[in-house]
């Protein structure tokens, strides 16, 4: 009898280990099965071979004008409003062309030149300086070009902020989520140590959304495909003068400012 | 062995006591820090490291000088290092440790630490500094601890001991190499894009390093039965000379690169530290007291008179130590982000939390170092009776 009840309880042991680890492992093993690891997409998502944008100045005529794109960002991603401005988030804000294009200054700049304001904001470049020195891969260039970050992955180092030539990153120095007070439920909100920036919109464009300032630019911001010659972004670049900024670090930035002549 | 540690004076007991209420304290502070976020130290967008970077480079500097004395001693058999070899691999552990501390203080999300393991990166130049430094611990705790106990029983040293002590030498220069690279590699930075950078940070820990070997001498031979021997001293003091002038001049090598090709921004940080920018200039007061000493420790150190009294190389060689503290332990990392890319001035100056943190981590440091010590004289004092 008691022989019996032993080799019950193997066999009922084993067969309950198989039901634990089996199933995952046979899983495992079977590749394909696994839904994480195939990709998913909806249909109506907006992709590209390199996404780019151009800034088009003429377009920009009032200070209404490019505002209405910040706030958009700033809605769109839950950025807070600190009340410290060295605790300051900020994906894409307002700048004088002095400090925009600091390398290419002169005092005797058109003073067309001299009133614009640029928008600033991360270059997704092709060589990204940021993603070279970060040690945890949180920040990584996705295919499409899109210098993307991963906020639970980020220890919050802060070694690409000291490695970006554009001042384009923020470090979370304090919980940020009580300086959000109009949450957006698509995008979610940070934690205090980590850093942030410009994402390109790559959670609109998954839904297939044009980023959230283009759309508010009312024309002036141009969202396109580098790598496509007959692109929106290529036929502009094609006829008209674009710099970048800060070139010599070999970055190869891919946001372009048309600034126009008179 | 350990159990030398835990014996001594009331004097002793009396510092290690000071010791553990200041690293309380330190404590404290920090689980402020860890609640509130990195935002209750100094830093902020523009300046986004401060102190505890800045005192993680100085003090990798600290750890890699120890290979002053083992070189010599070790590759060149210059004997009378002989009685402070371990002194200065005792030294390096503790600077170590202090190093880990303060990048661990650093992170804004500690808990995800072992990310930097679990993702490792090797194009980061991050994940080459936690190998080097690391294995630079490692490496210095079983060569010095095995060299110790091996002498206090009076019997050589296990065989696989020498091949370490050789690897230490290279491994010590990695340190300070790796830490420079941090820096040096960075487009946005024109200060510390230099490639003469390792070879500064190496210079100045030569001379910091021993300068502050020499202060430990001579408490040691002050307040302990142990004589670290005048000899050995001399010979640091040498070390201390050469490599402090060196420092120097490749500091003038920046300058006249910066201040002769007139490239605005080679030279922005060097007018910010030195003559202010923009009508910001905290750290002016600083990079002066930091140059005065420098100076004055070298005419110190290179006059026969003031070389061989114990005051005034005593006077020295804190001369170096705390000139290089300011210059490596402040102003160069605070300086590589003024102006910030964008050519603005944003300044920064430490918090008392941050202090708080900082001076926990010294008390840390000072402890490791006291036991070790304590149990490297006692060996050493056992054995000479």
């Amino acid at each position: 009898m008691s022989t019996g009840r032993r080799q019950f309880l193997k066999a009922a042991g084993v067969t309950g280990l198989l039901g634990l680890v089996g199933s995952p492992l046979l899983k495992i093993f079977a590749p394909g099965e696994l839904e994480a690891s195939s990709e998913f997409r909806e249909g109506a998502a907006l992709t590209a071979r390199r996404w780019s944008l151009v800034v088009d100045m003429k377009a920009f005529p009032t200070e209404e004008s490019y505002t209405k794109c910040i706030e958009a960002c700033n809605y769109t991603h839950n950025i807070p409003r600190m009340d410290n401005e060295k605790h300051e988030v900020k994906w894409i804000w307002p700048e004088t062309y002095e400090h925009a294009f600091p390398d290419n200054y002169d005092v005797y700049l058109s003073e067309n030149i001299e009133s614009m304001t640029f928008l600033v904001l991360c270059n997704h470049c092709d060589n990204p300086p940021c993603v070279r020195v970060c040690p945890t891969k949180a920040t990584f260039k996705r295919e499409d070009g899109i210098v993307a970050m991963d906020y639970h992955r980020c220890i919050g180092c802060r070694f690409c902020m000291a490695a970006c030539p554009y001042g384009a990153r923020s470090f979370n120095w304090r919980d940020p989520r009580p300086f959000t007070k109009n949450v957006n439920p698509l995008y979610p909100t940070r934690t205090k140590g980590v850093v942030e920036k410009c994402n390109f919109c790559a959670d609109r464009l998954y839904r297939g959304e044009q980023p959230a300032c283009v759309e508010a630019s009312g024309g002036a911001l141009i969202f396109g495909d580098l790598k496509d010659k007959d692109s929106n972004v290529r036929n502009i670049l094609r006829t008209k003068f674009a710099i970048t900024r800060k070139p010599d670090r070999g970055t190869l930035p891919r946001v372009y400012y048309i600034i126009g002549g008179s | 062995m350990i159990e030398k540690a835990l014996s001594g004076n009331k004097f002793y007991w009396a510092w290690v006591c000071f010791l553990l209420a200041v690293i309380a304290v330190g404590v404290a502070s920090y689980i402020r820090q860890f609640h509130y976020g990195l935002g209750i130290t100094g830093m902020s967008r523009d300046v986004s490291w401060g102190f505890y970077i800045a005192q993680f480079t100085f003090f990798v500097g600290v750890a890699a000088s120890a290979v002053m004395v083992v070189m010599p001693y070790y590759l060149h058999n210059f004997k009378r290092f002989g009685r402070i070899t371990i002194l200065g691999e005792f030294l390096a552990i503790p600077a170590v440790v202090m190093c880990m501390l303060f990048i661990f203080v650093d992170m804004g999300q500690p808990t995800r630490i072992l990310n930097v393991i679990l993702y490792y990166t090797p194009n980061s130049i991050m994940f080459w500094d936690m190998v080097a430094l690391s294995g630079y611990l490692t490496i210095n705790v079983l060569v010095g601890w095995t060299t110790l106990s091996s002498q206090q029983k009076s019997v050589p040293p296990p065989k696989w001991v020498k091949p370490l002590i050789y690897l230490s030498i290279p491994w010590a220069f990695s340190i300070h190499t790796v830490t420079a690279f941090l820096y040096a590699g960075l487009p946005a930075r024109h200060f510390w894009l230099s490639a003469i950078m390792a070879a500064r940070f190496l210079a100045s820990a030569f001379a910091g390093g021993p300068a502050l070997l020499v202060i430990l001498c001579l408490i040691i031979k002050r307040i302990t039965k142990f004589d670290p021997g005048e000899k050995a001293i001399k010979g640091l003091v040498t070390i201390v000379t050469y490599a402090l002038i060196v420092n120097i001049f490749f500091i003038g090598l920046e300058l006249f690169t910066a201040l002769y090709s007139q490239v605005p921004g080679h030279m922005q940080t060097f007018q910010y530290l030195y003559f202010g920018l923009g009508g910001h200039g905290k750290l002016i007061p600083l990079m002066w007291f930091s140059t005065f000493l420098a100076i004055s420790a070298v005419v110190l150190l290179l006059v026969p008179a003031t070389r061989t009294n114990q005051i005034t190389l005593l006077f020295a060689c804190a001369s170096v130590h705390i000139s290089l503290w300011f210059d490596k332990g402040f102003g160069f990392v605070i300086g590589g982000f003024v102006p910030n890319p964008l050519e603005k001035v944003t300044e920064y100056w430490p918090t008392l939390n941050e202090l708080l943190v900082t001076t926990g981590i010294w008390s840390i440091g000072l402890l490791i170092l006291t036991a070790l010590y304590r149990i490297a004289i006692s060996v050493k004092v056992e054995l000479e009776a």
